[in-house]
This record gives structure tokens, sequence and C-alpha cells, in this order.
């Protein structure tokens, strides 16, 4: 991320429009600090998303506040930096569908259980998917899908979640609405759940949700233990303790 | 090769032996060969993978690992297309769900599970058990069960010694005619105990154990190459004791505990002068001799794209069933089967794994799921092919039914109640209050081979050099689904016994069809088979091509139908099995093993 283009008007822009999530959302990770000298990463409003755009970066991030929010359970999405999780692995190999068969011909019209079978990569999922979304959002709303307020934002993920938005209508073809939220829920939980190495997962705040013990690895004497919560928190491949 | 430029083909000098394929059983076959004296090259497709790659903490990445499938063949590079009958266009794996096919040094083998079978002497001789155990008419007439043309006894000792040389930690249920409690007692003979003990059981195991006695069977603890103890195998290598560290199965092991060619073979192998291997170097073709009934080498393009011819007296095609039967599909050799005509072999048979599974709440168990080892569970074999009366419930074949205790990342593990959100503050609720209440239980079981089901070449769809990808059809048939159902009633008196605050089910039914959005197991078998019977099968009873007889093809391929247990067993027995006729009786005079009937 050091390479991105530093720009200060989108930097200010990002952190203006960041403050328009609920407050609650991302205060929240201040009551989450490691314990442990792990390097700091920066706060979420200083981040330079490497693939998204400043329109896409606000959709991800009041989408993910929504699909996993701070609340009674503990921090959300925003707090464990989901946002960065996702766009670093999207401007990566990930992204770019490295490792994937995407020789066409390419038949959009199979079956579910015939597997992916579309012409995009993951990077092109998001791009179409949330110019989509928010073209959706404008026809019915008059706004982005970051601009509006909790309750229409969560019935618009409700609606992608069951594909009921026509994106081909929207002038954006081959992709189901129900196919890119499965994307985004995927890796949003991901970004929840996987090592802080990946970017998100700050301060381990969705292995402790759990209770998982992230790269301890090691757990011979406690096969027997039965019934015992294990008492340790969890470690992460950079050594940072929870 | 035929129509290929070969201008620029380079050609490097002859050796005795080249190995297509550095898992399993190209490590075993290199072991072998070099101990008979052979100079042998092996040429692996993927990269090299050392101790380096599974220090701690590098494997404990569940993203990288569990889930982006580091460790796998790239469906870039070479991928599968798959149907499920002939009225339906294939399609493309584009990334992979259905299975996980290994790629780089080691294989599948270096991030398998580790939970290490044997065929019962009845699965290798299934046919022969069929035709006295059932009415005539009762077996589908388009089932094409056939025996593997080796015997339990013919197998036994190089069973034995792969134990040995992966450690393999449980509890015998069969020595020499005896039956031991607590192990299964339902196994052929075994000439030798275990190697170690089983693993320390876990909650759910013992769980399992109480629930499946009060029912009268007989549970006993799955086989496991991740060891329970240090262990020395035969090679001179070390193992250490499993510590349960919940990256096993997809991930290669941290910890010197999982049997794995790296673990068990290579080391050694890799000291030999007369053994080399080049990575990156994925083998295209075959070719043919001109004299008709030998091949004189292999064509690779290595990792700059350069085409090589590698000549060798003796190819050992070690690749893995999907990428053996494309290679002797693209290299010509063999008939390749037509389902319609009946005629041909390559491909034919193909079998694949049939599975279901329950999953159990217990609001007051705490089953610290990231507490696991792939190897580690309880299981039974009261429900295998020849242990009730089959015919009676309409099917032939049998399952096992098993528990173990995890999954253990935590993408994987999150559980929440049917029916509830799967996002938002009511799923975040649920993943934390349900993470670690969880046990399962799975049942995996054999698959018949039908006339309709095989592997051949795509029409369209090539890998990126142009070569057609190779093309599975397959699908669920009634007699496998009837046996399914059948053990997903056993496990519901299981569920019974256990009483979970509520469970939840997956099983197959009659009627429906093969779903490859969905995991399901990498054991494929088929498409290579041998037998005593060149019209039938490919190899003969020794793994040597019938078409060519310095061309021996290693791998699951063989399996004329797929067994209810984990292929991994059988595989290296037969590798060491065809290793010894070829050590002890093809190098003192190469030519046929056995007579063309
Ligand atoms: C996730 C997972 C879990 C498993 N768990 C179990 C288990 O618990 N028990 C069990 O019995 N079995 C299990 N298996 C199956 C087991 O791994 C295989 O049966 C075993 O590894 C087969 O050995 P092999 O030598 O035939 O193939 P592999 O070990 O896969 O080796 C084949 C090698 O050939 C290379 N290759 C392929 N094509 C080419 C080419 N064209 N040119 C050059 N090289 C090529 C591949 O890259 C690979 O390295 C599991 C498999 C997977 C994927
Ligand atoms: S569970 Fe055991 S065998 Fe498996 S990877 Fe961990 S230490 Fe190795």
């Amino acid at each position: 991320m050091t390479d991105a283009p530093r720009n200060r008007q989108r930097r200010a822009f990002m952190r203006n429009s960041l403050l328009s999530i609920p407050a609650v959302s991302v205060g929240s990770s201040l009551a989450f600090r490691a314990s442990a000298a792990a390097p700091e990463a920066p706060p979420l409003h200083d981040y330079y998303p490497t693939f998204f755009t400043s329109e896409e970066w606000q959709f991800i991030l009041s989408a993910t506040d929504l699909l996993i929010p701070a609340d009674d359970t503990g921090p959300g999405a925003l707090d464990a930096h989901v946002p960065v999780f996702i766009d670093r692995e999207l401007a990566g190999g990930y992204g770019q569908a490295e490792h994937w068969y995407m020789q066409g011909p390419f038949r959009t019209d199979a079956p579910a259980e015939m597997g992916y079978q579309l012409p995009h990569t993951p990077a092109a999922v998001y791009r179409l998917g949330i110019r989509a979304t928010d073209a959706h959002c404008r026809r019915h709303f008059s706004k982005p899908f970051a601009a509006l307020d909790k309750a229409t934002r969560t019935e618009v993920l409700s609606a992608l979640e069951k594909g009921t938005p026509d994106f081909n209508a929207l002038g954006i073809a081959n992709l189901p609405s129900s196919t890119f939220f499965a994307f985004l829920l995927q890796n949003t939980r991901e970004g929840f759940l996987s090592d802080p190495i990946h970017g998100g997962n700050r301060h381990m705040v969705g292995w402790k949700m759990l209770g998982f013990t992230g790269a301890r690895a090691s757990f011979r004497e406690w096969v027997d233990q039965y019934d015992q919560p294990y008492p340790l928190g969890p470690v992460s491949l950079n050594g940072e303790r929870g | 090769m035929n129509d290929k430029d070969n201008s620029a083909m380079k050609t490097l000098p002859s050796v005795d032996a080249v190995i297509i394929g550095l898992g399993w059983t190209g490590s075993i076959m290199g072991m072998e060969l070099t101990d008979a004296g052979l100079n042998v090259v092996a040429l692996e497709r993927g990269g090299d993978r050392t101790k380096e790659d599974f220090l701690y903490p590098k494997p404990a990445d569940e993203l990288k690992y569990g889930v982006r499938l580091e460790m796998m063949q790239r469906p870039k590079q070479s991928t599968v297309t798959i149907r499920r009958n002939a009225d339906e266009e294939a399609l493309p794996q584009r990334h992979w769900t259905t299975f996980h096919p290994g790629d780089g040094v080691g294989g599948a083998g270096s991030h398998w599970t580790g939970v290490l079978y044997r065929a019962t002497p009845t699965e290798l001789s299934l046919k022969s058990f069929a035709d006295r155990t059932f009415e005539p008419g009762f077996l589908p007439e388009d089932m094409t069960i056939q025996d593997y043309g080796v015997t339990y006894e013919e197998l036994e000792p190089h069973y034995d010694f792969f134990e040995k040389v992966a450690g393999l930690s449980g509890q015998a249920g069969n020595v020499q005619g005896e039956i031991i409690d607590g192990g299964n007692p339902f196994e052929g003979p075994r000439q030798n105990p275990f190697p170690l003990p089983p693993l320390p059981r876990t909650l759910t195991d013992t769980l399992f154990t109480e629930a499946t006695k009060k029912l009268g069977w007989h549970p006993y603890p799955y086989p496991s190459a991740n060891v329970s103890g240090a262990w020395t195998n035969p090679y001179g290598m070390q193992l250490g004791p499993c510590n349960f560290c919940g990256f096993c199965s997809n991930y290669g092991c941290l910890n010197y505990s999982k049997a794995s060619p790296q673990t068990c073979v290579l080391d050694a192998l890799k000291q030999r002068e007369t053994f080399s291997y080049r990575t990156h170097c994925e083998v295209t073709r075959i070719v043919k001799s001109d004299d008709g009934e030998t091949v004189k080498g292999v064509v690779y393009r290595d990792g700059e794209g350069q085409e090589t011819f590698q000549p060798a007296g003796m190819v050992i095609l070690a690749s893995f069933p999907l990428s053996n039967v494309r290679i002797l599909l693209l290299s010509e050799i063999g008939k390749p089967y037509d389902p319609v005509a009946n005629t041909g072999v390559v491909g034919r048979n193909f079998s694949y794994q049939i599975t279901g599974s329950i999953d159990m709440y217990f609001k007051d168990h705490q089953f610290n799921p990231f507490i696991s080892a792939g190897g580690s569970g309880q299981v039974i074999d009261d429900f295998s092919p020849d242990t009730f009366d089959t015919a009676s419930h309409g099917f032939i074949g049998g399952s096992y039914i098993y528990t173990t205790q995890g999954p253990g990342g935590a993408i994987g593990a999150i559980r929440t109640p049917p029916g509830s959100a799967s996002w938002g503050s009511e799923w975040k609720k649920n993943a934390s209050e349900h993470y670690g209440h969880h046990m399962m239980l799975g049942t995996t079981g054999t698959n018949m081979s039908y006339r309709d089901v095989y592997l051949d070449l795509d029409p369209t769809y090539t890998d990126p050099h142009g070569d057609p990808l190779l093309r599975m059809t397959y699908d669920w048939k009634d007699n496998d689904m009837r046996m399914t159902q059948f053990m997903a009633e056993r496990m519901r008196e299981i569920v019974a016994e256990l009483k979970p605050d509520y469970h939840t089910e997956s099983f197959k039914q009659v009627g429906d069809h093969f779903d490859p959005s969905h995991y399901q197991s990498t054991h494929l078998t088929g498409g290579a088979i041998m037998g005593t019977d060149p019209k039938t099968s490919v190899l003969n009873r020794y793994l040597q091509h019938w078409d060519a007889h310095n061309l021996f093809v290693m791998g699951a391929s063989a399996f004329p139908q797929n067994m209810q247990h984990n292929p991994t067993g059988t595989v290296a027995a037969l590798t060491y099995w065809s290793a010894k006729h070829i050590r002890e009786r093809y190098l003192k005079a190469p030519g046929p093993l056995m007579e063309k009937a």
C-alpha cells in the first residue's frame, strides 16, 4: 500500500465520508487494543485503497459494516479492517483470478451446480457489482448505496442476497446480483476471521469473538480435557497475542 | 506430439527410468527403482516443497491454504470439465470446488488428511463376491464392477510395509485371524499390529464410542498417518507425535507428524546419486516406440516453456488419476473407451466416493474444534459391503460411519442454526454462541462403476497450450443412493443416542444429480484400471500397461470401482506390489508380465 498514489484531496474525502458511518462501529475498536507490541496498523481512515476507487470504497465501508456490525457481541467488520483485507485481496492474485481457469467459452446460464462459470475475475465482480448496486440505489432511492440510511441499506443488501435486483437491466451483463453478494459476504467473513497478516481481523477481534486460538497450533495436552474452555487467547502469525 | 512442430524440441541423454509426478507413488517408485540399481529422474509439474515451507508458523494460515488452496494444482494450468450425462455440455472447474488435486513435490500426499486404510479382501474381489452373493439379475445391467486381479493376501505384505513407512497409529482389529477388542473386527487379517498406538481420544471420539457401543456396533480409532509417537521408519526417516495443531487436511504439517512423501521418503531418496528430480516440468506426452510394444520416453514443458524430450528405458506414470488418464489419452496409448459401442478401455470405470454428513449442536458441550488432527476420529465398519445383507436393502456396497473433531480453522468452523440470518447482528451472535458446540458424523462409502460414467478428452476446452482438458461424465446412481440413505438411517440412530439440541443433515437422495459446486472428496478412482483381461482393463495385474510393457501406471486410476475406505493405503500397496514384480521379474527379462488371454 506504500506505493498507492498519495492524494491529499482523496484522503480528506475518505476521512470525511467515513465519519458518516455510525460512530459506534468505528469507535468501538478503541476498546480492543492489542496486549502485545505488534506493529500498529494505521487507522482505517488513513488507509489508501489500492484497488477500490473512492466511490467503491464508500460502498465497501458501508456494506461490510452492515454484514458484520459492531454490536453487543463485539467489534465489527470496520474494527477488524475488513475493507482493507478486501482491497488487498482484490489488488493481489485472488482479485486477478491468478490461478483460476478463465478460458472461454463461458456458459453464464449454466446451472448453479456447475460452479462458477462467469467471465469475471473477483476484481471485476466487485467493480461491476458495486456499479450496478449504486445504479439500482440511485434509480430507487435517488442516492448511491453509501449515502442511504441504515434501514434502506439493509433492505438493499437483503435484496442482493435474494438476487432480486436485475443487474442486466442496469446495463451490467452476466452478473446475478446474488453472485456479487455471495462474493461480498464470503470475503467479508474471510477478512473478519483470517490471520491479521492479510490485512483484516485487526487485533484478532474476529477470533476473540469465537474463542479461536489463531496460530497457536499445539494442543497435545488439551486433547482429553473434555468440555473445558481453552484458557489462552489467540496468537497471530506475526506473534501478536490477544 | 505427432501434430506438433518438434523443431525446437531439446533432447536429453537417456535415463533408465523416468517418473511422471513426484507425489506418494512417484516417491515410492523412486526408492524402489534406485534400490534396484536404476538411474532415475522424476519430472514434477509443480514447484519444490521442502521442510522450509512447513516451518512453524507458516502452515497455520487458513486463508492461504484452507481457503485459497495454495498447495493445489492450478486450474489455470490444467483443470477438468464435468457433465452429468452425455446430453449435457461439460463445463470446467474454474476454481476447485468438488475436489482438490495436489501439485508440487509431494503431490496431494503433502497436504492429505492422513487417514490410512487397507481395502477389505472382499473389496479387491468385488465382482467375484457379487457373483457368489447376489441372485442373478440383482446388479443393475449398466454396472461394470470388476475384480482388481490382485488379492488381499498378495497385497498384505505391501500394506504392512507402507504402514511402517508412514508410522501408522491405531488399533489393529484382526492380527493373523485373531479378533482384537477395540480394533476393527471387519478388517482383513494383518500379519502385524499397528506400528504405533492410537492418537489420544477427543471428546467427539468418546461420545461416538459410547453411542455406537450401545447400538451394538464396533467402534475403533481411525487408522492415522498423523503419528501418535516418535517413529523411525524403514528408510531411517523420523516422525514426531502429532500435536493436534488444527491445520491438517489441505495443509502441510508444521510438526513432522503427518506421513508425507517429504517426511517419509524424499529426504532419504534425495541422498541417492542415481536419483534426481526436476520441478516445473509438465509432462505432455509419453512417446511410443516404433516397435509397437514399448514407449521410448516423455515430452515435457519446463518452467521456461522449453519443450524437451527425455528418453528413458522405462516410464512410470504417477501423476494422480486425473492426470494419468489425460496423459494416456493425449499420448494415444491404449484404446479410448467408447461407452456407446462399449469398446476401448482408457477412461472406463471412473468412480468417485459417496459421502454424507450430519451436524449436531450441543449447548452443553465444548469441543474446542481448533484441537483437531486430520487422522483423528472414531469409526464403525459394521456396514461394509460384506458385513450385512445389503441385498435386502436393495444395493451392493457399504460405507463407514465416523466422527472427527474439528474443523481446525475459524472461517470453516462457523455454524449457525438452519434458517437463521447469514449476516448482521443475528448471524454474529449465533456464530459466536455456536462456535465449539458442534460435532459431526460422516459417512464415506463405495461407489460402483457404470457403463456411462467415464473420462475422455473435452471437445471444447483446452489448457493454455491448446491440449484438450480431461472431461468427466459422472452422475449418482440409484444403487449408491440407496446405500447412502441406509447409512443416513444408521446415523440417525447415533443422533438419537447422543440427543443433541438439534441436528442438520446433508445426504444425497435417489434421483439427485451430482453437484460439483460443493466439496465432496479427492478420492477419484479408475479410468486406467487394472485387471486380467486387456479388453476390460488398461493395465495388467502388475500395473503394467497391456500395450506397452515398459510403461507402468501407479495410483488409484487402477481401481475398477471405489472402496469405502480412503484410497492411499491401497495405492501405496499396489505401488510396492508393482515394484516387486518390476524388480524381481521385469528387469531380468523385460516384456509383458502377463499373457494377453
Ligand atoms: C485434501 C486431501 C485430503 C486427502 N486425504 C486422504 C486421506 O485421509 N486418506 C487417503 O487415503 N487419501 C487421502 N487423499 C488422497 C491422497 O492424497 C492420494 O490418494 C495420494 O496422494 C495419491 O498419490 P499419487 O502419487 O497417486 O498422487 P499425488 O500424491 O497427488 O502425486 C501426483 C503428482 O503428480 C504431479 N503431476 C500431475 N500431472 C503431471 C504432469 N503432467 N507432469 C508432471 N507432474 C505431474 C502432481 O503435481 C503431483 O505432485 C487426500 C487428498 C486430498 C487432496
Ligand atoms: S494435526 Fe498433527 S499431523 Fe496434522 S498437521 Fe497438525 S501436527 Fe501435523
